[in-house]
């Protein structure tokens, strides 16, 4: 890192959907505890007063004319970042699980491992997880935890949190390419393959503030199916991201002739 | 009155001819081979690989499990197996065929609402344009002429009604990145 970090151009992305009871809070804790970070609230076709409550808390709100799903929000997010020359985006989920409290924690180590971390996960397993986290979940994150940490030679307790901080790297990825639904365990795998680096920062969070946890019985089962297929298929491709596209976005794309070389640079081809 | 127990037993002990059995594994196999080399290549999502793959092994675990088929062939009165598990492979592929229809009901829906989107941002941007060529500023425009664009809580907060959208930096496609990387 040679700038200095007081200069770096930083994004908190908020996913929200039908979120108005929590979005302003959010947004303002995070304007709160980390000061020097933009909000954008990525309103994912809510069908309440999600944007509104999130202007009002004083938030860029990117508003999806329909829902597309948590992948989709995150993606609108990180092009967003990418459009807009940030340097670190931070993602802090709009339904208040995640304590903005703890964003400096991460981007702490963001800078401090330097080089060798490309984004930083907060992980509720590393340390007293701050609410009784169900056991399903548990059992869940576990199975995920121990074929990750096979995959990548690095020990990942908590791949299903949401709770993470990228650099430039990792925003110029995900902003090219982000798995659909459920795609926190499978950005993991994509860093690895990409050879950006993950660490580890232990979080607390809240246990949902409000609504219902968008993940119920018969969709943790597909969850767990389709994320174990996304590993497994992973394993088998060349190159984990169309690099080689040109960048689906309109043309005058400020950022294409630096991202494509500073992309390609990064991203070895075979794995 | 005929004794119709012998033929229902006849029915139930009926079992695939194991060349059926092969054939139905290989099909499989393959089905499945294709479903995973698809998704490899990008070119199917983890969602419809996950229904074709359950589809694919009901229909080899009728193949394989006599017992079962001769089950279900007997519960709903068919005769011979073999018929039972064509049936049931007409059957999931109608609902197969039956839930593309609702998802691209869905889909073409969803153009429908991204048209009309795009038309209605085409609409502002050409105002917006002309009032710049005269010299006007536009509805809601807060910035001095010449500054570039910036995600600002004023900028968010200055569009009119929460409906029309803000939609960060997409309606300003021309900025370079040295503008916004000060």
């Amino acid at each position: 890192m040679v700038r200095d970090h007081n200069q770096l151009r930083k994004l908190a992305i908020v996913p929200a959907y039908n979120e108005q009871g929590m979005v302003g809070r959010v947004v303002r804790d995070i304007h709160r505890h980390a000061p020097d970070f933009d909000v954008v609230v990525i309103d994912d076709g809510s069908l309440d007063n999600t944007t509104a409550e999130a202007e009002a808390g004083g938030a860029v709100v990117i508003r999806h004319p329909f829902n597309v799903g948590i992948g989709g929000a995150m993606q609108s997010g990180f092009k967003h970042a990418l459009r807009n020359g940030y340097d670190v985006a931070a993602q802090v989920d709009g339904d208040g699980q995640h304590k903005p409290a703890h964003i400096h924690d991460l981007l702490a180590k963001l800078h401090t491992s330097g080089d060798e971390a490309d984004m930083v996960c907060g992980s509720r397993f590393r340390g007293d997880p701050g609410y009784r986290v169900p056991i399903g979940r548990r059992i869940g994150n576990l199975i995920f935890s121990v074929v990750l940490s096979a995959i990548t030679r690095r020990r990942i307790t908590d791949p299903t949190s949401g709770f993470r901080i990228t650099n430039r790297r990792g925003i110029e990825l995900f902003a090219r390419d982000y798995p659909h639904d459920y795609p926190e365990v499978e950005a993991i795998l994509m860093l690895h393959a990409h050879r950006l680096r993950i660490h580890e920062v232990p979080v607390r969070m809240n246990a949902r503030g409000y609504g219902r946890s968008s993940i119920d019985y018969p969709r943790s089962a597909y969850y767990m199916a389709k994320v174990l297929l996304a590993l497994f298929i992973g394993l088998f491709r060349r190159r984990p991201t169309p690099i080689e596209e040109p960048p689906d976005t309109s043309e005058g794309e400020p950022v294409a002739p630096g991202a494509a070389i500073s992309g390609a640079g990064h991203a070895p081809r075979g794995s | 009155m005929p004794d119709l127990s012998a033929v229902f037993s006849l029915a139930a002990g009926g079992q695939l001819d194991n060349r059926v059995r092969i054939v139905a594994v290989i099909v499989t196999a393959v089905l499945l081979g294709l479903v995973l080399e698809l998704v490899r290549r990008r070119r199917l999502i983890e969602r419809y690989a996950l229904l074709w793959m359950v589809v694919a092994l009901i229909l080899l675990v009728l193949a394989i499990w006599n017992q079962l088929l001769a089950h279900v062939s007997n519960a709903v009165g068919i005769e011979v197996p073999a018929n039972a598990l064509f049936i049931a492979g007409l059957g999931l592929a109608f609902l197969l065929l039956l839930h593309f229809s609702v998802i691209t009901t869905r889909l073409s829906e969803e153009t429908k609402i991204l048209a009309q989107e795009v038309a209605r941002l085409d609409v502002e941007a050409r105002a917006a344009r002309a009032a710049a060529v005269n010299g006007e500023r536009a509805p809601n425009d807060e910035r001095s002429p010449g500054e570039p664009w910036r995600p600002s809580a004023t900028h968010a907060a200055g569009l009119a009604p929460p409906a029309t959208g803000e939609s960060g930096g997409e309606s300003q496609p021309g900025r370079s990145p040295s503008t916004a990387d000060q």
